[in-house]
């Protein structure tokens, strides 16, 4: 397994350094091109910011990102919104986040325990099928999904944008803790046995615990694809009251077209906000997370 | 293991006694949410693929009446593939080039090496958000930066978004700017060649070219390839950019009408189900076919060392 390779390869990599220095000439050169290379890729965002300060006609008149007025209004527009205020969308993206961060920490352990400790006939075509499910592409399940949540009732409710994380359909987040548990010394198991544990006890108190780095790269990754994910929240929310904010924010593009550019670029910059704060926190973890398991933002 | 102690026999005796109750109450999540969310409805969806089905009337059984409107009477279906095609074919190779660059002169132990990493991968973390669509459109409107910027070296730029031939442009474009997810799976990967590879190719005369084609290549290529199946996969399913830059219409001219988008269009808009599901099914074979053309591929090319 790839992954499996590639998490091999990062314990490796603090011990065995086999870096190849450039000479002092040629190193001046690559700090250069890299400091072009991430100008490029962080100017849309820096220029983001400014212009959320501007006047929206200043914003395309004048490409320098000091604002000649100072417009901090734009915020205030923003917030309050076409119809509904958009503290209202931060609070229910907020609020699904963390029903999906809750279930997909206790049900992705609780799968996680199972794979990687307990023995049970089907074991191998169970693990293999959940690997399987990491490839499938989301459309293939999401007709019969809205069907079946429509049955429900739960068209137009939070329902079908949390609960299926209680039932560990984030295969990724298995996968990730399976390793994660194969890596623990398995003498902490046994000795957990012959104290008298159970494997509910042993998964409560040993496994668990042990378990937090994992655990916090799923709570910082089922937060962002959550915070992030479009296709699902504009399908099942209808009303406004509901809405999260990028349907927030499309909402206000649709009423307002390209007409308030200062307000739009405010709400977008708000939006970014938790993730950014989140990277700046965790940014070791984020950057490790990519590396050993091809998580991506 | 040759020799095997008995105590440790034992104990691997005792181990391997099944523990079939334990484990099934352990998945009891995970089962249940495989056969509601992934298998059942996968299994419904094959079925709804052969319907017609609006979601108020009973699914009509039409055989493979949705497949042959896809390929025979559905100029708009086979548009959705063309503009998915370009941007997978052109995107994907496009993203792990520069992701690949980038790492291999990242790999050289500068100095601030970790602010260059965060500050690459960061556009990736945002990636697919509205927010940043929304930034994009903004970025390529006709007085956006893009034009702005044009305009200070005397050039008149088009309005990228709303021109059917650059339209597309502007979302690979978006895709590019994310090469910071492989980026850091490539360093993660070059950093694991050993120092002594290239001590041994220096003695023998090899430039920084040949070096990197003879060693850092086939060394690498593992992660390539992981690399480019994880994003051949996630680019055929790319959506929010396409829906935010093109208000939801896949324009101008159909020009950003990715296969996503074609599909919520048809499933959730005109609630044609049926057709919906037949286009996820035909997207799984097609996406399917593509990984697997590149996995037959993968033995021409990537080097599972000894």
């Amino acid at each position: 397994m790839a992954t499996e390779r590639l998490a091999a390869i990062r314990d490796d990599a603090d011990s065995r350094p086999a870096v190849r220095r450039w000479a002092p000439g040629r190193r001046l050169l690559a700090h250069f091109a890299l400091i072009v290379v991430t100008l490029v890729m962080l100017y849309p965002l820096v220029w983001m910011v400014a212009s959320s300060f501007k006047p929206t006609d200043e914003i395309f008149s004048q490409p320098g990102l000091i604002p000649r007025h100072l417009q901090p209004s734009n915020y205030a527009e923003g917030w309050r919104g076409v119809s509904t205020a958009f503290s209202i969308f931060i609070e229910n993206s907020l609020l699904i986040s963390l029903f999906a961060i809750v279930g997909n920490v206790i049900s992705c352990s609780l799968a996680a325990f199972a794979f990687a400790r307990l023995h049970f006939i089907g074991r191998r075509i169970a693990y293999a099928t959940m690997l399987v499910t990491l490839m499938l592409p989301t459309h293939v399940t999401l007709v019969p999904q809205y069907i079946l949540f429509n049955k429900l009732g739960w068209v137009n409710t939070f329902y079908p944008l949390f609960v299926p994380h209680f039932f560990a359909v984030d295969a990724f987040f298995v996968l990730l803790m399976v390793q994660f548990i194969r890596s623990l010394p398995r003498e902490l198991d046994e000795a957990a046995r012959l104290d008298g544990c159970n494997p509910w006890k042993t998964y409560r108190y040993i496994v668990f615990p042990l378990l937090r780095p994992a655990l916090v790269t799923t709570i910082i990754f089922t937060f962002i694809w959550t915070y992030n994910d479009f296709f699902k929240q504009l399908i099942y929310l209808n009303d406004v009251e509901l809405f999260t904010v990028p349907l927030g924010l499309r909402q206000f593009l649709d009423s307002t077209g390209d007409s308030s550019w200062g307000p739009m670029l405010a709400m977008s910059t708000v939006a970014l906000l938790p993730p950014l704060v989140l990277f700046i926190t965790f940014q070791r973890r984020i950057v490790d997370g990519v590396a050993t398991s091809g998580l991506k933002g | 293991m040759a020799i095997t102690y008995p105590t440790i026999r034992g104990e691997r005796k005792r181990r391997t006694r099944y523990q079939n109750g334990w484990a099934l109450a352990f998945l009891a999540p995970w089962l249940v949410g495989f056969l509601a969310f992934t298998a059942g409805p996968m299994l419904m969806s094959l079925y709804l693929a052969f319907t017609d089905y609006d979601l108020l009337s009973a699914p009509k059984w039409i055989g493979a009446g949705n497949f042959s409107r896809m390929f025979g009477a559905d100029p708009l279906f086979l548009q959705s593939l063309k503009v998915t095609a370009i941007y997978v074919f052109v995107g994907t190779p496009l993203s792990l080039t520069f992701a690949l660059a980038v790492a291999v002169v990242l790999n050289r132990g500068l100095r601030g090496l970790d602010f260059y990493r965060s500050a690459i991968y960061l556009p990736s973390l945002f990636g697919g958000s509205v927010a940043i669509a929304v930034l994009w459109r903004k970025v390529f409107n006709g007085d956006g930066l893009v034009n702005q910027m044009l305009a200070l070296v005397g050039i008149h730029g088009p309005s990228w978004i709303s021109e059917p031939h650059t339209a597309l442009g502007t979302l690979i474009a978006l895709e590019v700017w994310q090469f910071g997810a492989p980026m850091v799976i490539f360093l993660a990967g070059l950093r694991q060649i050993p120092r002594e590879f290239y001590e041994a190719a220096q003695v023998d005369g090899a430039s920084r070219w040949r070096q990197f084609w003879s060693i850092t290549m086939p060394l690498l290529s593992p992660i390539l390839f992981f690399n480019l199946t994880l994003q051949l996969i996630r680019s055929f399913q790319a959506f929010a950019p396409a829906f935010i830059i093109s208000d939801g219409s896949g324009g101008p001219a159909d020009s950003t009408l990715f296969y996503s988008l074609y599909l919520y269009q048809e499933g959730f808009v005109n609630f044609d189900m049926g057709y919906a599901a037949a286009m996820a099914w035909m997207l799984v074979l097609l996406a399917g076919a593509v990984v697997a053309v590149n996995f037959i591929f993968s033995r021409y090319w990537v080097h599972y060392g000894d």
